[in-house]
């Protein structure tokens, strides 16, 4: 165990001493190769044009050959796999994705991730708003936005057993130790096995994916609220309009931007979603979502790379348009520098 | 603003108490979770199943069976054979409610009455625990009559779910594998992105802006799209030069390349923010565009490098999926997230272990998080309001 550490922090001394001396010493290399100081000015010019062109590809080198092995690479490889059999060796055209669309788990999947789509970037928005909105009149709101933040630091592991806990069920005559059930039960209901009820279930799931991004949203949003000018709001309040009709035609429209990123963001999050489901249901009565039914065939008996990567690209697929919004989003931006 | 004007101070009050009252509920919904399983991870493994952990100051009430001593060892008194002693091994720390002979009525008798158990024998149980058991005659029974009765707890307190998880169950060792993890995997990113960085924000090169945008792109690909590839990658490369296929430095590795395109993207928007003049002003006095980074750059671009830290700290902390795909699932490698995962399904419904270790996992993430909460807003800001 002391060794364990000891060699991770040799690695962090060896990996950083070796990037410093890395980016120091092919600065210094190309310096001693094609020298500007000390020589004639014509060769001098020509050697610091030289440096200018090479220069940005010893800062760029190591992130762009990292870059290439960890994401370019495995992508174009995912794809060509998932028209690959189970070893990755006899190509089978779009058997896999055939297969997959007649596949009861898959299919399965797809609802579910539609539902979770539908349901948690919507509910984050809405709730985070709210709650960006409420707070900002108290004096207490720094505090409560804190607290209420707080589980976007929490890991969706631990997130799953603390809801885990919340919706725990215990055998008839047996104290209910689950907060849900107790309630249930003080209100006059039935106590139930939550996470086993086959459609309903997914929902209990969303509710933890949904207590960790409210955060997220509203930190976004209460910043975009302090971003409208307050004469706006002011000329409607002299106008008669009510707290409602500022809300939804003053302040939301002039925010709508925001909204949009925070929705695709948390999109995206979602269509990845993995933790919560392996962690509480791990697909069992009719939960199934598509990162962890990804992950299910990766290993499942062997494991099937084809359907593992078939899964991946439907997943890609899926991000696709958010990506190519990004890009232009960002292009128009940086358009002139 | 003049929300005031021209309404009635009456009103004016309750929509404010409204708003309190509104904001004070999601709080508590977004609370009350985690204090469930703080409380519950402090709490007696026997009252954690006996009450809800929100009655957890109440005490509880449990019940129990014990055995009498064998009828043989009464004493005569008064013309009967009397028996008397305490059924609590500890008297005085808890209180009997009531008490019966059957175990299909174990709470028969409130404390403090006599039962008649017919023949003339009698039984009485004090709240205190100390019992009154009398005989007619001298019995022959050697094995002592069984009894059942509800007792109350006072509630206990103890660090004991602590020490078990941490030195039994495994999540000490876990710990320093997750330190073992997140530690490099959050310094390496940060230095080669932060030279990739000032490259695409700072340099002319042919190419950047198709660079920027390949950046930009694989920021949303998911990570199930490299997870296959790099699984065989690993297996080739550990096949090739005879070493395992699961290390540390796999893992880290992984997490610098997944983390890679937001660190660029992060730092390259700050440092493109930096005034030129500066820069400008540098290169004329004749210092090269690598003095520039080192003296200049860098350390005015600190807030966006804690950012980015704190969230690739976090990001890896908290990760399932990568420590599942590349590390394995021995001791010596599985961290705090692969670790409550297991124990979810070997210890099920163990819920003092449960809540135990769940709070010693994010323990560590919520120190960092409310110690740095400035920069990690800073930086959620940065990374999404600017370019999505």
């Amino acid at each position: 165990m002391a060794g364990q550490i000891f060699s991770a922090i040799l690695v962090i001394v060896v990996g950083v001493g070796g990037c410093v001396a890395y980016f120091w010493g092919a600065n210094k290399l190309l310096d001693l190769i094609f020298p500007s100081r000390g020589v004639s000015g014509m060769t001098a010019v020509n050697n610091l044009r030289r440096q200018g062109l090479i220069r940005p590809w010893l800062f760029i080198g190591p992130a762009l050959i990292i870059l290439l092995v960890y994401l370019i690479y495995p992508v174009i490889q995912t794809l060509w796999l998932s028209f690959h059999d189970r070893s990755g060796e006899n190509f089978v055209g779009f058997g896999n994705y055939v297969w997959a669309f007649g596949d009861r788990e898959f299919r399965n999947s797809i609802l579910n991730n539609l539902l979770w789509l539908l349901v948690v970037p919507a509910a984050c928005t809405f709730l985070g708003l709210v709650i960006a909105v409420l707070t900002d009149k108290i004096w207490w709101g720094t505090i409560a936005k804190s607290l209420i933040f707080l589980p976007l630091a929490i890991s969706f592991v631990g997130a799953s057993v603390i809801w885990k806990f919340i919706y725990e069920y215990r055998g008839d005559g047996q104290v209910q130790i689950g907060l849900l059930n107790a309630v249930v039960q003080f209100f006059g209901g039935q106590p139930q096995v939550w996470i086993s009820l086959p459609f309903w279930n997914s929902f209990f799931l969303m509710a933890i994916l949904i207590w960790i991004q409210t955060g997220f949203a509203m930190v976004i949003l209460s910043a975009a609220l302090r971003g409208i000018p307050e004469e706006t709001i002011e000329a409607a309040v002299i106008d008669g309009a009510n707290p409602f009709q500022i809300f939804w035609k003053i302040m939301v429209p002039q925010i709508w931007g925001t909204i949009a990123v925070v929705w695709t963001t948390i999109t995206i999050l979602v269509l990845k979603v993995f933790d919560i489901v392996l962690t509480m249901t791990n697909g069992q009565w009719n939960s199934q979502v598509l990162a962890n039914l990804m992950f299910d065939w990766m290993f499942r008996g062997g494991g099937d790379f084809g359907r593992g990567a078939t899964i991946a690209v439907i997943i890609m697929i899926a991000v696709l348009p958010i990506m190519i919004w990004n890009i232009r989003q960002a292009n128009r931006e940086t358009g002139g520098h | 603003m003049a929300q005031a004007s021209g309404k009635s101070a009456g009103k004016s009050f309750l929509s404010r108490f409204g708003v309190h009252l509104a904001v004070f509920f999601f709080v508590a919904l977004w609370t009350i979770p985690t204090l469930g399983i703080l409380v519950s991870s402090l709490r007696d493994k026997d009252q954690i199943i006996a009450s809800g952990w929100w009655n957890s100051f109440s005490g509880s009430v449990q019940t129990e069976a014990g055995r009498l001593p064998p009828g043989n060892t009464a004493v005569e008194r008064d013309g009967k054979y009397v028996l008397e002693g305490n059924i609590f091994e500890e008297p005085g720390a808890r209180e009997v409610k009531a008490f019966g002979l059957r175990s299909a009525a174990p709470t028969e008798h409130p404390a403090g009455t006599v039962a008649d158990l017919g023949d003339g024998v009698t039984l009485q149980i004090d709240p205190d625990g100390s019992f009154v058991h009398t005989f007619p005659a001298a019995s022959d029974d050697t094995r002592g009559r069984r009894v059942y009765y509800s007792a109350s707890t006072p509630p206990r307190f103890t660090t004991e779910n602590y020490r078990n998880v941490l030195f039994a169950e495994g999540i000490g060792r876990s710990f320093i594998n997750s330190l073992t993890v997140t530690i490099p995997a959050t310094v390496i990113p940060i230095l080669i992105a932060a030279f990739a960085a000032y490259a695409l924000a700072w340099m002319r090169f042919p190419g950047r802006a198709l660079l920027i945008a390949v950046v930009i792109g694989l920021l949303v690909v998911p990570l199930q799209m490299a997870l296959i590839p790099l699984l065989q990658l690993y297996n080739g490369v550990a096949l090739f030069f005879g070493v395992p296929s699961k290390t540390y430095l796999g893992i880290w590795l992984a997490h610098t390349g997944f983390g890679l395109p937001f660190a660029i993207y992060l730092l390259r928007s700050y440092m493109a923010g930096l005034p030129r003049e500066l820069m400008e002003s540098a290169r004329i006095d004749g210092a090269s565009d690598f003095e520039i980074f080192i003296k200049i750059v860098l350390p005015l671009s600190f807030p966006v490098l804690a950012s980015f830290a704190i969230f690739q700290f976090l990001w890896v902390w908290n990760d399932l999926l990568v420590a599942m795909v590349f590390l394995g699932s021995g001791t010596d490698q599985l961290v705090l997230t692969g670790r409550l995962n297991a124990l979810l399904g070997s210890r099920g419904g163990d819920w003092e272990i449960l809540t135990t270790s769940a709070f010693v996992t994010i323990i560590v993430p919520l120190i960092v998080f409310f110690s740095l909460q400035r920069y990690f807003v800073r930086g959620l800001l940065a990374g999404s309001v600017k370019g999505g």
